[in-house]
């Protein structure tokens, strides 16, 4: 008798799991970042837009206290390094050749991504370069 | 990974490459600096490739892109001459630009690779968000090309006007913004590869006008457009290290603009416009009753050895003749005798923002004696000598004095307040602005004719007599 018992709780178990997987598989592919959890959380009421958009606002503003404090000597060194930094569109170019579609925009993401590359490590090692030459007075 | 992961992960990057900006405010935290952004950069990669899942095949197609990329970047990185960096940057530039456009082409192509819907019904949202980035980046990466090929001496420095030029980059951007509107109703290709097409001749028909003396402005306005670019991308693939980092760059590149402009008294509209400089304006007729005094190399050393302090004033001069080290080596000369060295750098000194202290720097000097022209201006009336090399436009006092100059009103190095004002120069023609400089006429300048690196190495050696 409680031996059934046991099975019938186990198959019940096994059943549940089975249920949260696939919901969590259904969910998955929807799943959009930070941006989409939160959209979910507020009942899909807000765009996951309205989200990006405040980061991206709320940045402009970061950047533009940090960038005026910037010391007018390293200039040079600071483009150089945004420079670098915009080159995290590779992102977008690793997602066009990951994806092996093959065709036109695996062709795009490879020269965007050899592009890129180009500007991440000549932009980076450049910065570096310069950096290591500002010197303080030898006393 | 999990997308929320992913999502927080490029988070993180994009908190280190603010990390990276803010390093900069000093040179002792530039470093580490620099180090946070490399770090953001990589978890930004690894977290896109654990995200992506690529094949093997894929896996290794991308391994080729980053060596093959990679290694001619970090090639160029080594090779490049510190006097090259203003086209260096350009040129980065322009490889952003192109990339936001691969990019996006890549993204109109495959829409289900990057979540924004399907072959033929991506979101219009997306669409309107792509479109922006590749109108920027095509913008960006012409605009590019012809500044470093205007900053490399491949192109004249001398504004190119083409007659009606307001009106046609005003109908050609009027045709954008219709295009992109036909693009998001109809997802076509050739409208797409259209935009591409006519922001690619915009960007060259802004840059084309614009003169050698403005290219501060012009460097630093692409290297905001690249950021925009790169922002509009991330809005379509929803990646928050991409917003973050368009943003940061995109702010850093206006305030660098901002300040270049506010560096030559003009506005950002009038830089835009074109039309300023580049031409080596033939000098006015009534130079001739004006007399110059001129010195010799054994002149200006008699005089340096013997005062108590000297400012040294370096200018784009001092960049194309290579003689920073020269430059410095002078200082050395003067701080064995005694005397005090102090460097003052004028914000639009170079081609880019910052030029002159990085070849300073690579001089080996020490950047706590390199001012800036606020810190420094007062002290020229106290200053025995201001040695004023590869420097012209910055020094001139009719920007002080006189109302009817040109340039009145941008701000300058007052070198005419030192006792004596020793002025290299290879002949007596105007600077870049082409505008006569007072300064060689007064009594307390001595004009020293010649190359830079030459006359300021003769100098040493009239000094170790």
């Amino acid at each position: 008798m409680s031996e059934s018992l046991l099975d019938t709780a186990l198959d019940n178990l096994e059943q549940a799991v089975i249920a949260v997987r696939t919901a969590a598989e259904t969910a998955g592919p929807a799943g959009d970042g930070v941006a989409a959890a939160v959209h979910a959380a507020s009942g899909g009421a807000i765009d996951p837009f309205v989200f990006r958009l405040a980061i991206f606002v709320l940045a402009i503003f970061v950047g533009y206290y940090v960038v005026w404090s910037v010391t007018p000597a390293l200039h040079t060194p600071l483009m150089a390094v945004t420079n670098a930094i915009s080159s995290v569109i590779v992102v977008g170019a690793l997602l066009a050749v990951g994806a092996s579609l093959s065709g036109w925009a695996t062709g795009f993401g490879f020269v965007a991504l050899v592009l890129a590359s180009v500007n991440i490590f000549g932009g980076f090692l450049v910065t570096q370069r310069m950096l290591a030459m500002y010197k303080k007075k030898e006393k | 990974m999990s997308e929320n992961f992913a999502a927080f992960a490029y988070l993180v990057s994009g908190v280190l490459f603010i990390m990276a900006l803010r390093g900069l405010s000093h040179p002792t935290t530039s470093r580490q600096g620099n180090a946070y952004g490399m770090a953001g950069m990589a978890i930004a990669i690894v977290t896109t490739l654990l995200l992506a899942k690529p094949s093997f095949g894929g896996f290794a197609m991308i391994v080729a892109g980053l060596a093959i990329g990679g290694g001619a970047g970090a090639y160029i990185a080594r090779k490049i001459p510190m006097t090259s960096m203003p086209q260096l940057v350009a040129g980065f530039h322009s490889l952003v630009g192109m990339a936001a456009v691969l990019v996006a082409a890549a993204a109109l192509y495959a829409p289900h690779a990057f979540d924004i819907g399907e072959v033929g019904a991506i979101h219009a949202q997306a669409l309107i968000e792509m479109s922006l980035g590749v109108a920027i980046g095509a913008i960006t990466f012409t605009g590019s090309i012809i500044a470093f090929l205007k900053l490399d001496g491949r192109m004249s420095g001398k504004p190119i006007m083409l007659p009606m030029r307001h009106a046609i980059n005003a109908a050609l951007l009027i045709g954008i913004i219709l295009l992109i509107a036909v693009l998001v109703a109809s997802e076509s290709y050739t409208v797409f590869w259209l935009i591409v097409v006519l922001s690619l001749v915009l960007g060259v028909l802004l840059i084309v006008p614009i003169g050698g003396a403005d290219m501060p402005v012009v460097v630093s306005m692409l290297n905001s457009y690249s950021g925009w670019a790169a922002a509009g991308i991330g809005f379509t693939l929803g990646n928050l290290a991409l917003i973050i980092t368009g943003a940061l760059v995109g702010s850093s590149g206006a305030i660098l603009s901002y300040i270049m402009c506010k560096g030559m008294n003009r506005s950002f509209i009038s830089v835009i416009l074109g039309g300023f400089g580049g031409e080596e304006a033939a000098a006015g007729g009534d130079d001739i009753d004006r007399s110059v005094k001129l010195g010799s190399a054994d002149d200006a050393a008699f005089l340096m050895a013997n005062a108590s302090k000297v400012i040294i004033v370096p200018g784009y001069g001092m960049a194309v003749a290579q003689a920073q080290h020269a430059t410095r080596e002078l200082a050395d000369s003067l701080k064995e005798q005694g005397v005090e060295v102090k460097y003052a750098i004028h914000p639009v000194a170079g081609r880019m923002p910052g030029h002159m202290n990085v070849l300073l720097a690579e001089a080996n000097v020490p950047y706590d004696e390199v001012f800036e022209l606020e810190d420094i201006n007062s002290e020229f009336a106290q200053a025995d000598v201001a040695y004023v090399i590869g420097a012209n436009d910055v020094t001139n006092p009719a920007a002080r004095d006189d109302k009817s100059s040109p340039i009145y009103g941008m701000p300058i190095l007052d070198v005419d307040k030192a006792r004596t004002c020793l002025f290299v120069k290879r002949s007596l023609g105007s600077g870049y602005a082409g505008i006569d400089n007072t300064l060689f006429y007064k009594d307390s300048t001595m004009m020293l004719l010649g190359d830079a690196k030459k006359m300021t190495d003769d100098i040493v050696k009239a000094m170790e007599h």
